[in-house]
């Protein structure tokens, strides 16, 4: 019904007309005709408002966080989205452009890039940031290629502490060039890290550890950086949440070689897990093996200041199978929203928020006392998240909070079977005081 | 009004607070270990809220989008992007949702994914789907991992992958990330595959040859109509066939590749089911198998029982996981709505793309050399070798056309086209339209004639002069320091 198309019967035959061909069917003359004859059993087209009526129903078969008090976490977090961000990325220039390979006429997605770039080099610290990847997991997974390639060296050490999405990421990667992945364990919470010291060997090429890791709580990111000392070759592979470094030291400054994370928490809506927004910064030795897009600040023919896509002798197009990566599209619209809101937040509003996560793990964290049959898990501090066990039946005490709309928490069962007593309870700026109130008033009930 | 978002200098414009100031803040140096604590400010920039609207308007201001006129970008399918689709996919049911919640709380949006997973499999005429690459170089990635894990686990050391010299670039790379070498096939004088050259090739290295990629139709916009026998020979030869679908458009409801023996093959649902790019993404890379496959692919898959959805994450011989979560849904989303919209009429689309495609070809052949013109479809390669000498290069004219309030077409690619230029109107362009961009062409070859000064300085009408890309190179600057 809407198809979208422009041309009227009349527009189609003045064109076949045109071309000299009596019709449509001669423009695939030219495949087999037994490929020709396909049984497509769709249904017929939809108008706009049907359409809109059916997807309404189908949204509704949802139950969104609207409806609940939220603790879920673990690598995708909801904040409050402000206007101006969704406002910014529908615009139409932005979200119908390609790819800005024609840079005269796309001197706004290049700007946004290039102020992304800032951006995440301000937080992280690093030199240099690419345009963007398609989330944190796959960030991490080039990350590790990088540094195999680098260092000539097929073995990577990366933390039990590590998001165990991020950790099957890494592996799916590193089959292609046959990369052994090391998981270190970890102790209370943290990485292990004489554990770490006795994986480490002169073929490890890379450490990646997660910092405040899965658990929420803060590695000691000096002292590991310490352990790879005997490793001068070794990357070190920083993983974080940018949120976090509003209040927390730039990876630069414990000796990251590249910062990865996922920029979703900035700006970018859930939906159910994508598009998110990988972000990847590094050392400026390692800007000729970056991967992606990057746009560098140039002049034009008079001299003003103008921006381009540069250093593209890396990426596929050109230098093919010795790209740095395949990666073509990436999420740029995303990192728009993540450019916007960080600019509108600046970096009073950003530590705020990131206090606000910080402060709600905390509350929870003091009343959880007051519980018979919960506590925290692991000692350290934590950041916006902290595991919780009970020696209550966990699926019970997540449907208990179910039943008053709370979104209790993330099950570690799959992903960590010595945890099947725990939760991961995660904390952003949504979660109020007395949405935390009521959570904790349950569980002193049960 | 700002330059960059660094340049105001206004600290303490900045008001927007998200936090709730009901919380009764501790001093949170007491909360976080002291040795971790940021000492410095990161240098967030200090704008009012009315400063950064101003600032990011300005720079959409300085883009080009489909919504402000032709787009004719070779093999990008830059088609128009419906608004209602953009409507839908920011409903709050569809945004606000975890990743981690309940399956019985995101049936719609199992629903979704369920079905258009369905119907691609129809239009492909495969048998398995997953939703999970985020864009097209990310299922061809995962699609290769596919086939070196089905031929290490059949315990076949297949280690090369054919690829003919007019494919796209991301085919050499992600063919090399998933650890296979490549053999470079050139085209025949036609543009499409030979035959003879592959049954050589093949003859020679047999029991090496995991898979050939292919495009169909290719880059030069040329069906490769050897495809059947092309995939008897590969077949025979215990390889596979991987169908690259970034020119799907010109084939959509008119033909399959699973029908043409394809056994792997990836969409972008950025390109031709009309998800907008974004300026470079985010787009979805959904990846197509047959059933022998179909326990490789990356996971999770969706799943229905009677009438539940399910998320299936148990698949034996699975190369894992290619992300954190199940796809870019939202993308998803909007080529599910576009399909449902189109419905039956799905063959109208690669009618009218060819139509339109064959309408500029005829009459931009009269200006332009076009050395691989036979039976293209939905795009077609022209040269602008014979304006060379004249200062009417491919990059001369594209930056000409950009003076013209027009995007450029592809150019420079494929490199088997010399001063190539790779033009791919799409369906959602009218005659009138199509007049004007060989108006605009015919004006710019007078003007290479007449005064090729106007090429040479072009743009001069946009917001920029020609930028200067060796000086990015040469004196990097690659943030706001």
């Amino acid at each position: 019904m809407v198809d979208y198309l422009v041309h009227s019967e009349e527009d189609r035959k003045r064109i076949l007309g045109y071309l000299g061909m009596g019709g449509v069917e001669r423009l695939f003359d030219f495949i087999p005709k037994k490929l020709r004859n396909i049984p497509l059993k769709l249904p017929p087209g939809l108008n706009e408002r049907q359409l809109h009526h059916y997807l309404e129903n189908t949204a509704c078969l949802n139950r969104s966080l609207k409806d609940f008090s939220c603790f879920l976490g673990g690598g995708a977090y909801y904040h409050y989205i402000p206007a101006v961000v969704e406002h910014i990325t529908s615009m139409s220039q932005f979200a119908t452009a390609y790819t800005p390979y024609q840079a005269e006429i796309s001197q706004g997605t290049l700007q946004y890039i290039f102020e992304f770039q800032s951006l995440m080099c301000r937080l992280t610290g690093m030199d240099i940031a690419n345009a963007s990847m398609y989330d944190g997991a796959s960030s991490l997974a080039e990350a590790v290629l990088l540094a195999a390639r680098v260092t000539g060296k097929n073995r990577v050490i990366v933390s039990g502490t590590l998001d165990p999405k991020y950790r099957e990421t890494v592996s799916t990667y590193s089959y292609g060039p046959g990369i052994e992945v090391i998981e270190t364990g970890y102790k209370n919470g943290l990485t292990d890290i004489g554990g770490l010291k006795k994986a480490l060997d002169k073929n490890t090429g890379a450490v990646a550890i997660q910092t405040p890791n899965f658990f929420g709580c803060y590695e000691d990111v000096f002292r590991i950086r310490k352990a790879l000392d005997s490793s001068p070759d070794c990357l070190y592979i920083i993983c974080t949440n940018p949120l976090s470094l509003a209040l927390l030291k730039p990876p630069s400054e414990y000796g990251a070689d590249i910062t990865v994370g996922d920029a979703q928490a900035l700006g970018n809506p859930l939906a159910y897990g994508g598009p998110h927004v990988g972000y990847f910064a590094a050392r400026e030795k390692y800007l000729r093996q970056m991967p992606g897009r990057i746009a560098g600040k140039t002049v034009d023919r008079e001299g003003k200041d103008a921006y381009v896509l540069t250093f593209q002798t890396r990426e596929q197009h050109i230098r093919r199978t010795k790209a740095t990566s395949n990666i073509c599209s990436n999420h740029s619209l995303n990192a728009l929203a993540s450019a916007v809101y960080l600019t509108l937040m600046g970096e009073e509003g950003l530590k705020d928020l990131a206090a606000a996560c910080i402060h709600g793990a905390h509350y929870f964290a003091q009343r959880l006392k007051e519980t018979s049959h919960f506590r925290k898990k692991f000692g350290s501090a934590g950041f916006n998240e902290l595991v919780v066990s009970t020696d209550l039946d966990i699926g019970m005490v997540l449907d208990e909070l179910y039943k008053e709309n709370i979104l209790g928490g993330l099950r570690l069962d799959k992903y960590y079977p010595e945890l099947a007593d725990s939760i991961l309870v995660s904390f952003t700026e949504m979660n109020s005081i007395e949405d935390i109130d009521r959570y904790i008033e349950i569980l002193k009930r049960l | 009004m700002a330059d960059t978002i660094f340049s105001g200098s206004g600290k303490g414009r900045n008001r927007y607070r998200a936090g709730d100031s009901s919380i009764q803040y501790k001093d949170i140096r007491h909360l976080v270990p002291k040795q971790l604590l940021r000492t410095e400010t990161a240098g967030l920039p200090h704008l009012s809220e009315s400063e950064v609207v101003r600032h990011f308007t300005s720079m959409a201001r300085k883009n080009y989008g489909v919504d402000d006129g032709i787009y004719p970008l070779g093999s990008c399918t830059m088609k128009y992007n419906p608004k209602i689709n953009e409507r839908i996919a920011g409903h709050p049911s569809f945004l606000r949702i975890h990743p981690y919640q309940r399956e019985s709380d995101v049936q719609g949006t199992l629903k979704v994914m369920f079905e258009l997973g369905e119907m691609l499999k129809q239009i492909t005429g495969l048998d398995a789907v997953s939703l999970q690459p985020s864009a097209g170089a990310h299922g061809e990635f995962a699609g290769l991992l596919m086939a070196r894990k089905y031929y290490d686990l059949k315990g076949e050391s297949r280690k090369l992958v054919i690829i003919p010299d007019s494919a796209h670039g991301t085919n050499f790379s992600s063919a090399s990330m998933a650890g296979f070498e490549v053999i470079e096939v050139r085209s025949k004088r036609d543009g499409t595959i030979d035959l003879d050259l592959l049954q050589e090739i093949v003859g020679k290295h047999a029991a090496d040859i995991a898979l050939v990629m292919i495009t169909n139709p290719n880059t030069l916009g040329i069906f490769e109509r050897d495809i059947l026998a092309i995939s008897d020979l590969m077949h025979k030869n215990g390889s596979l066939q991987y169908y690259d679908g970034a020119n799907l458009n010109a084939i959509i409801g008119a033909a399959r590749p699973g029908d043409m023996g394809f056994d792997i093959v990836h969409l972008n649902l950025h390109k031709t089911f009309s998800a907008p790019h974004g300026g470079g993404g985010p787009g979805a890379g959904p990846v197509l198998v047959r059933d022998y496959l179909k326990g490789f692919l990356p996971l999770p898959v969706i799943g229905k029982e009677g009438e539940r959805y399910y998320l299936d994450e148990d698949a034996e011989n699975t190369i894992g996981r290619m992300k954190s979560f199940y796809g870019n849904f939202s993308v998803c989303l909007k080529a599910y709505c576009y399909l449902l919209s189109v419905g039956d009429r799905l063959k109208d689309i690669s009618i009218d793309a060819n139509l339109n495609a064959n309408y500029l070809k005829k009459k931009l052949g009269r200006l332009f050399d076009i050395p691989y013109g036979k039976n293209t479809m939905h795009e077609f390669v022209m040269s602008a070798r014979k304006y060379r000498e004249q200062g009417g290069t491919a990059l001369n004219i594209a930056k000409r056309l950009i003076d013209y309030g027009i995007h450029p077409p592809t150019v420079y690619f494929p490199a088997i086209v010399e001063e190539a230029m790779m033009v791919e109107p799409t369906e959602t362009e009218s005659i009138e339209s199509l007049d004007k961009l060989v108006d605009t062409f015919k004006c710019i070859v007078k003007e290479i004639k007449t005064d090729s000064r106007l090429l040479e300085d072009a743009p001069s009408e946009a917001h920029v002069k020609r930028v200067d890309e060796l000086r990015a190179l040469k004196e990097p600057v690659l943030k706001e320091s």
